[in-house]
């Protein structure tokens, strides 16, 4: 099907009639990021972004494209695993303390503008909080009733490489509705994938009219010209193997010289799940919280255990966290736990690059 | 887009503590202490598998993974020893009869009582490392007739600093389980050996061929230790270990219990040696 642009914030009115809040990305603080979206106007149309190693810019563009550009500091995880949550409250009582039931029911959540790679980090997150030993009610509560508004990528950024991970540029599935958005002299179109009956619902109070095979060339075309602009690439093939047999290589002291601990790749990856708790009372004492943050492999505390931290070094924490993400994911969770987003190349204040870091293993192993 | 409607429910929210009373606290050495608990809402007392631990919270101070040292066989009777060492054991360690605790659990996996049947079975440990083997040595002595030899290596760092002295002189007073002690430092009144658990390994009555080694104590201690069993001739396959690591939820999600690919909190705490051989003792993974 095929949505023209001046019919599109019908599908957003068709969401928000649902009940849904709808969340898409903005500019925000000189960078697109993921909030609420009350109409089109919300999106940073004619904006692009410029990428590489510890660089991000926002730019205008020379065109009114809705979706002209890649991702960025944020993703889809602030919504299903947020960065602070709290897990339960407690009050001391005469005999004791009692629970008090906290988790309040998650809003019902349209994700508007959501990339092939992190359709990709939704279904990993997934595996971790869903389909282990146990459940996170939290993740599951606020993962259940979404609305995915997938858009495909038509352009790469300069930190990308999704197509080296098999994530895009093209959503195939996990979605209700795809995106492709034509741009041209004298159109401006979407072409539009129904992925669930929920999508082909919403996109019948929607205006379109059914797609061409011109305008179905068009979008593999796109999804052609998007691969060819990856601004990296990582060869994949014994990734894991390749790790598990170099963790005395040079390159990771070589690495940790460089490397700030400042766990900014953490905070910005959109697989990264690792949390930490926080204990706190009220003045008077009667009353205690736990809760849920985000944490990092790469601080001190992560590791700490009466007598020290198990990672100590700059080194060990770099390691773990790539051997991590690259091949130890590989066995816990049945899939690698980088979809290629670019985000921790991008926003590493030294532009350490995950990539890069793997060729260098890679072209000199130890083993 | 909901794909995951096909996922079992879960009936309790895994991070949500049970709570438990204080019965009894006594004193093991100078920073060693055990609590008896029991649920406070009167249900159904916790079974555990002997090498199985559980998260311990103290009202708005925190929470901390802590192996059972109770008798699996009484389950009424949920049995704790730490050590008063950091923020939240020090808080317990000031708790006494009639307060109360939150509890998680019980988490992980456990020593291989099953496996060990017809066969020898060496309890090498130190110090505190005994807690979370007791359950299991409860348990190997109540089912005496399933096992062969039961013999048990601890060392401490003197004897004052040992651990369950009273079951330790039960026990040495059995004839059929064999229990050699040894202390780093020898003071007044100590005439037994002197040296590093692992010095008791050459000597120890055991038929390499045909045992099961159960492991626990510092890393390093461990590594010396399987060494030595090593030496007599035993298998990785035949020596299990228990690890320890910073755990935030013992579920899985927190991320911090990671040994390699291992959670500690679900693929441990106790592994067969040959699962974490290839990282154990490498630097700070």
């Amino acid at each position: 099907m095929v949505v023209a642009r001046g019919d599109l914030q019908q599908l957003l009115d068709a969401l928000t009639a649902q009940g849904y809040q709808v969340l898409g990305p903005r500019v925000r603080d000189g960078a697109i990021q993921y909030d609420e979206l009350s109409s089109l106007a919300d999106l940073p149309i004619g904006w692009t972004d410029r990428q590489d190693g510890g660089f991000y810019r926002l730019e205008k563009r020379d065109d009114e494209a809705l979706f002209g550009y890649v991702v960025g500091p944020s993703s889809w995880k602030r919504f299903l695993h947020p960065p602070t949550v709290t897990l339960w409250r407690s009050r001391r009582t005469e005999e004791g303390f009692e629970l008090v039931e906290s988790p309040q029911d998650p809003p019902k959540y349209a994700f508007f503008g959501v990339r092939p790679c992190e359709l990709h980090a939704i279904s990993i997150q997934d595996r971790v909080f869903l389909q282990g030993p146990y459940v996170d009610p939290i993740y599951r509560s606020r993962r259940a009733g979404i609305f995915v508004v997938a858009v495909n990528c038509g352009q790469a950024g300069g930190t990308c490489f999704c197509t080296s991970m098999g994530t895009g540029p093209r959503a195939r599935k996990g979605f209700d509705l795809a995106l492709t958005e034509l741009l041209g002299p004298e159109r401006h179109e979407f072409v539009v994938e129904v992925g669930s009956p929920a999508g082909a619902e919403i996109l019948a109070q929607v205006a379109h009219r059914p797609a061409t095979p011109e305008d179905r060339a068009r979008v593999a075309e796109i999804e052609a010209e998007t691969s060819r602009q990856m601004g990296r690439q990582m060869e994949t093939a014994g990734l894991k193997e390749l790790l598990y047999t170099n963790l005395e290589h040079p390159r990771w002291e070589e690495v940790a010289s460089r490397c700030l601990t400042c766990a900014n790749c953490t905070m910005v990856c959109p697989t990264c799940f690792c949390t930490t708790v926080e204990d706190v009372t009220d003045l008077t004492g009667q009353e205690a919280e736990r809760r849920r943050l985000w944490d990092s492999c790469f601080t001190m505390e992560f590791s700490y255990m009466h007598g020290g931290s198990v990672r100590s070094s700059a080194r060990s924490r770099y390691r773990q966290w790539m051997t991590h993400k690259l091949a130890t994911w590989q066995d816990q969770f049945d899939v690698i736990g980088c979809v290629g987003c670019g985000r921790c190349i991008t926003w590493c204040p030294v532009g350490i690059d995950i990539t890069q870091e793997v060729a260098a293993i890679r072209g000199e192993p130890v083993t | 887009m909901n794909t995951m409607s096909a996922e079992p429910i879960q009936a309790v929210d895994p991070m949500a503590p049970r709570w438990y009373r204080i019965l009894q606290r006594r004193r093991e050495n100078h920073d060693t202490f055990t609590l008896e608990l029991t649920p406070e809402d009167g249900g159904a007392p916790m079974a555990f598998a002997p090498g199985q631990f559980n998260m311990l919270y103290v009202f708005g101070v925190g929470e901390i993974p802590i192996s059972i040292s109770g008798d699996p066989s009484q389950p009424q009777r949920l049995i704790h020893t730490t050590r008063a060492v950091g923020t939240v054991t020090k808080a317990m360690s000031r708790l006494g009869k009639g307060d109360l605790l939150g509890v998680r659990g019980p988490f992980g996996t456990s020593w291989p009582l099953a496996e060990a049947e017809g066969k020898d079975v060496v309890v090498v440990t130190g110090g505190i490392g005994l807690a979370p083997l007791r359950p299991a040595i409860y348990q190997l002595l109540a089912q005496r007739e399933k096992y062969a030899r039961i013999v048990l290596l601890y060392g401490a760092r003197t004897q004052e600093d040992m651990v369950f002295r009273r079951e330790l002189e039960r026990w040495s007073a059995r004839l059929d389980v064999e229990i050699f002690a040894t202390v780093d430092r020898a003071t007044s009144g100590w005439r037994g050996n002197v040296g590093v658990a692992t010095t008791l390994i050459p000597h120890a009555p055991f038929d390499p061929d045909d045992t099961i080694a159960l492991v626990c104590g510092p890393e390093v201690m461990m590594r010396y230790t399987v060494a030595a069993l090593e030496k007599r001739g035993l298998e990785h396959e035949q020596i299990y270990i228990s690890m320890e690591r910073n755990m935030k939820c013992a579920v899985g999600f927190c991320g911090h219990c990671q040994f390699g690919p291992q959670f500690i909190c679900k693929d441990g705490p106790v592994f067969r040696f040959d699962q974490v051989r290839a990282i154990f003792g490498k630097w700070e993974v």
